[in-house]
């Protein structure tokens, strides 16, 4: 039954992060990378990242994309139109780009060819383990990040006033 | 049972995407998703070998990461509203006064 859903959800990311990259208007990219979201959602789901699959569903898709689709309505965002600069870069960079994730696609398929994705064993990635491994472990980086939260905050305030 | 390398090659697929829509798109807003769509890829890579190896670290790593796109999306995003409204444009190819 995993796997099945894990291609399935897959090859819809795979789509809508294309749908992402491909699409002139803002909002439209937007929309697709919530889909692209929420398909990585369910695959964290059938990785037993119980936790992380409802964080990703909560925060990215539902809090930060708000945000962005918020902002390019506010801006009243348009379709872009293309440029010579944009030309250039499409030229040299998109075969470089294709050339090294070509390679580092081959290094993985090769190395991790036929392993399996866990050795059958239970893994428990629900708030309990993930909860106590956090405040146990890593409480500290976890206090400084609230820091880093309250200086985003202020920052995002300062930086959207009237007059800057 | 899934391999491994399939969840590491959606990864690298979905980075590569992202990394091809920050060279290609000129709208500010846009390549900012494509940062995110980035992070994604980085976060299901750290998932998949949390999996792997049986250690729940990875995806405290992971947890990080989505506190620290969140901070990011909110202050990019204040900076791309500072600069609509002092520039009133979104096409970076109009933001080039830092260059040479």
């Amino acid at each position: 039954m995993v796997a099945p859903l894990f291609y399935i959800f897959a090859g819809l990311a795979i789509a809508a992060g294309l749908s992402v990259v491909l699409q002139r208007t803002p909002v439209y990219s937007a929309l697709s990378l919530i889909l692209v979201l929420c398909s990585l959602a369910v695959i964290y789901l059938l990785l037993g990242a119980e936790f992380l699959a409802v964080v990703q569903v909560i925060v990215y898709a539902g809090a930060i994309m708000v945000l962005f689709v918020f902002v390019i309505m506010l801006l009243n965002a348009r379709a872009e139109t293309p440029t010579d600069r944009s030309r250039f870069a499409r030229w040299l960079g998109l075969p470089l780009l294709a050339a090294f994730l070509g390679e580092v696609l081959f290094v993985v398929l090769a190395h991790f060819a036929d392993t399996p994705l866990s050795s059958g064993e239970a893994f428990d990635g629900g708030p309990r383990a993930v909860g106590e491994l956090l405040f146990r472990n890593y409480v500290l980086p976890f206090e400084v990040t609230s820091i880093l939260i309250l200086v985003a905050i202020m920052g995002a305030v300062v930086l959207a006033k009237k007059q800057l | 049972m899934v391999p491994v390398s399939h969840v590491l090659a959606l990864s690298v697929i979905l980075f590569g995407l992202g990394a091809a829509g920050f060279i290609v798109r000129r709208n500010i807003i846009t390549i900012f998703m494509c940062i995110e769509l980035m992070l994604n890829a980085v976060n299901l890579a750290f998932i998949a070998f949390s999996r792997y190896l049986g250690n729940l670290d990875g995806q405290i790593f992971v947890f990080f990461v989505i506190v620290v796109a969140a901070a990011e999306a909110a202050v990019g995003l204040a900076i791309i509203i500072a600069v609509q409204r002092n520039r009133q444009t979104l096409s970076i190819d109009d933001l080039d006064s830092m260059k040479m």
